[in-house]
């Protein structure tokens, strides 16, 4: 892996997690890999993060799920999936055979759903991290959103920590759509998160003008896509410079290894790509090749010395 | 590589030929060795807009018809209705654009294996799958009738072309402005009873593709349709194209119309939960 990039050292971690490239997938946007593996080989990212996996099958929201918009698009699928158990027996084994490097990614209905999922991963072996979403916009009742409060957003962080943790990093991932991701972050991270994914859809809506009603069979849904890179930016941004020790896996409308530079700038240890992956199958290979030559165009030796940068450079009194 | 998309490659195609044809654009990519993998039924994703685009998500368009064997190799021929701003981009492109494509992806028809009585059901722009499907239906020694209809006449693509491919050809418009006036399902019912159809392959909007499937519910006909749902990415990965299908054991689940489909066998849709929610999952 590391010949391919010469002598740079495009490693990353995530709370001990090692991975050999920053380039994930982003959950929700990958399926569990099959789908993407016809286009690119899986072992040569850093990682494929699943789609946020919940105890029980789910058939998720009514159609229509997804309505363009300029530059991104509203999803609401509702955590359609086959439950953890079908995924543990059959998605994770493929995903290692592949040689992929996974991040499982958890949604529960409930604080207690989570500590079950906990339960039920940590036999598992091979699994590099996991990713706890307590940010999914689409559920039926926006107050199971336990993100958008720093006790609900604890309480579940809490509750997986109590099973795995120390074991496997636990990646909290927060929505933007608060008045102070500093104060959650800080509270999901006090109640035993290694990491921080940020940052969910950000919740919209669309009126569809022959209906004159809401487009979507959820009504609300989640815009991801360029349109809200700057939000991630931000993001990241403050939460990294409130708490410089915590990584932070980034993700909000990447489509080029610009965007990703961006980010890792920001704060960034490691990048998810979403929805760049709907317009383009190979957006992520694609995305790893630039943002690896801007790097190298940049002067740096390694990833490391990017994640932040725009921090440190402010300090020193720089562009 | 993989069971899903196996034959699916992303590459640069070329615009061999773009014409219009009344209200559609007939376009010619050129494909190569590709033409070979592509069934009757495939769909293309292709990038609209250019470079600096807004539109981030492909477009999916049935594949009308493969032809092998030109100078440049094979080449994919689709018919397009310039009706949103992708499809407008794409009719705007001139003879000798590269234009970035993802193909063959989906479920192809089920063609027989030995030759059968097949009726083919296009609606409004959804008929362009069945020429080209029509063809090799001919070449299996099938008998292909085949039923257009739409609002209006202007709205079915090249009439000729439907008699060039079919055996008969039948045309139907709402507002009687070509063919018939009325539905394009209007003869099935006396075409299943007279016993003068095994297979019925249709294309076209939900309601009709649902009208179908409720008239040969029950009898002999075999049924498949290539259905019509909005789609982010056409490789399985977004979630957003389900549709309600039962399963062996009557259960509904909700599958991706990307890779489960376009084409189903019709029994098996849940047409009264399309749009809805099925009941919760009992694993």
């Amino acid at each position: 892996m590391n010949t391919e990039y010469g002598g740079f050292d495009f490693s990353t971690s995530l709370a001990g997690a090692s991975f050999p490239s920053p380039i994930f997938t982003a959950s929700g946007c990958a399926s569990s890999g099959k789908e993407l593996a016809q286009f690119f080989d899986l072992s040569e990212i850093g990682a494929v993060v699943t789609k946020s996996v919940m105890n029980k099958p789910r058939h998720g929201r009514p159609t229509p799920r997804m309505a363009e918009t300029p530059s991104g698009m509203l999803n609401s699928i509702g955590l359609q999936g086959p439950g953890i158990d079908h995924f543990l027996a059959n998605d994770v084994p493929w995903l290692l055979s592949k040689g992929s490097r996974v991040i499982v990614s958890i949604a529960g209905e409930t604080i207690d759903e989570y500590s079950v999922l906990a339960r039920k991963i940590r036999p598992v072996q091979g699994i590099s991290a996991i990713e706890v979403n307590i940010s999914c916009p689409n559920v039926e009742n926006r107050g199971m959103v336990f993100a958008c409060q720093s006790d609900t957003a604890a309480r579940a962080i809490d509750g997986v920590r109590k099973i795995i943790g120390g074991e496997i990093p636990i990646i909290a991932k927060l929505t933007p759509d608060v008045t102070d991701i500093t104060s959650i972050a800080s509270s999901v991270v006090d109640a035993g998160a290694d990491a921080l994914a940020l940052i969910n859809t950000v919740l919209g809506m669309v009126i569809n003008l022959d209906t004159m009603r809401p487009h979507l069979g959820g009504k609300t849904g989640g815009l991801s896509g360029p349109a809200i890179r700057p939000v991630a930016v931000r993001a990241i941004y403050q939460v990294h410079n409130a708490m410089p020790h915590v990584p932070i896996l980034g993700m909000g409308g990447v489509a080029s290894g610009r965007d990703a530079l961006e980010l890792i700038l920001a704060g960034a240890s490691g990048i998810s790509v979403g929805t760049a992956s709907f317009g383009d199958p190979t957006a992520i290979p694609r995305i790893q090749r630039e943002l690896h030559a801007l790097l190298v165009a940049r002067g740096f030796t390694s990833l490391r010395e990017a994640i932040g940068y725009a921090h440190r450079a402010s300090e020193e009194g720089r562009q | 590589m993989s069971t899903i998309n196996k034959s699916a490659a992303q590459i640069t195609a070329t615009i061999l030929s773009n014409k219009r044809i009344g209200a559609y654009h007939q376009i010619l990519l050129s494909i190569g060795d590709l033409a070979s993998v592509c069934r009757p039924g495939n769909f293309v994703a292709i990038a609209v807009g250019g470079e600096s685009s807004k539109m981030i998500l492909r477009r999916a368009f049935a594949i009308s018809r493969i032809t092998h064997g030109s100078a440049s190799g094979g080449a994919m021929e689709l018919i397009v209705a310039p009706h949103g701003s992708g499809s407008r981009w794409l009719c705007a492109q001139p003879e000798g654009s590269d234009i970035d494509i993802v193909a063959p992806l989906g479920k192809a028809f089920g063609i027989p294996t030995s030759p059968v009585n097949a009726l083919l059901v296009g609606g409004g722009y959804g008929s362009a799958p069945l020429f080209g499907l029509a063809e090799v239906l001919k070449a299996r020694g099938c008998r292909v009738d085949m039923l257009l209809g739409a609002s209006t006449g202007s709205k079915i693509y090249a009439p000729l072309e439907g008699k060039r491919s079919a055996s008969t050809l039948k045309i139907y418009t709402e507002d009687g402005s070509m063919g018939e006036r009325g539905r394009v399902t209007a003869p099935i019912s006396s075409l299943i009873e007279q016993g003068s159809i095994d297979v019925i392959y249709s294309c076209g909007p939900m309601s009709m593709l649902r009208a179908i499937s409720d008239l040969t519910n029950g009898t002999d006909v075999v049924h498949q349709c290539a259905v019509e749902e909005s789609m982010a990415c056409g490789i399985g990965i977004c979630m957003t194209c389900v549709l309600p299908v039962k399963g062996e054991d009557g259960a509904v689940s909700m599958l991706r119309s990307c890779i489960d489909g376009p084409v189903m066998d019709a029994s098996t849709v849940a047409w009264d939960l399309v749009g809805k929610t099925p009941p919760a999952v009992t694993p």
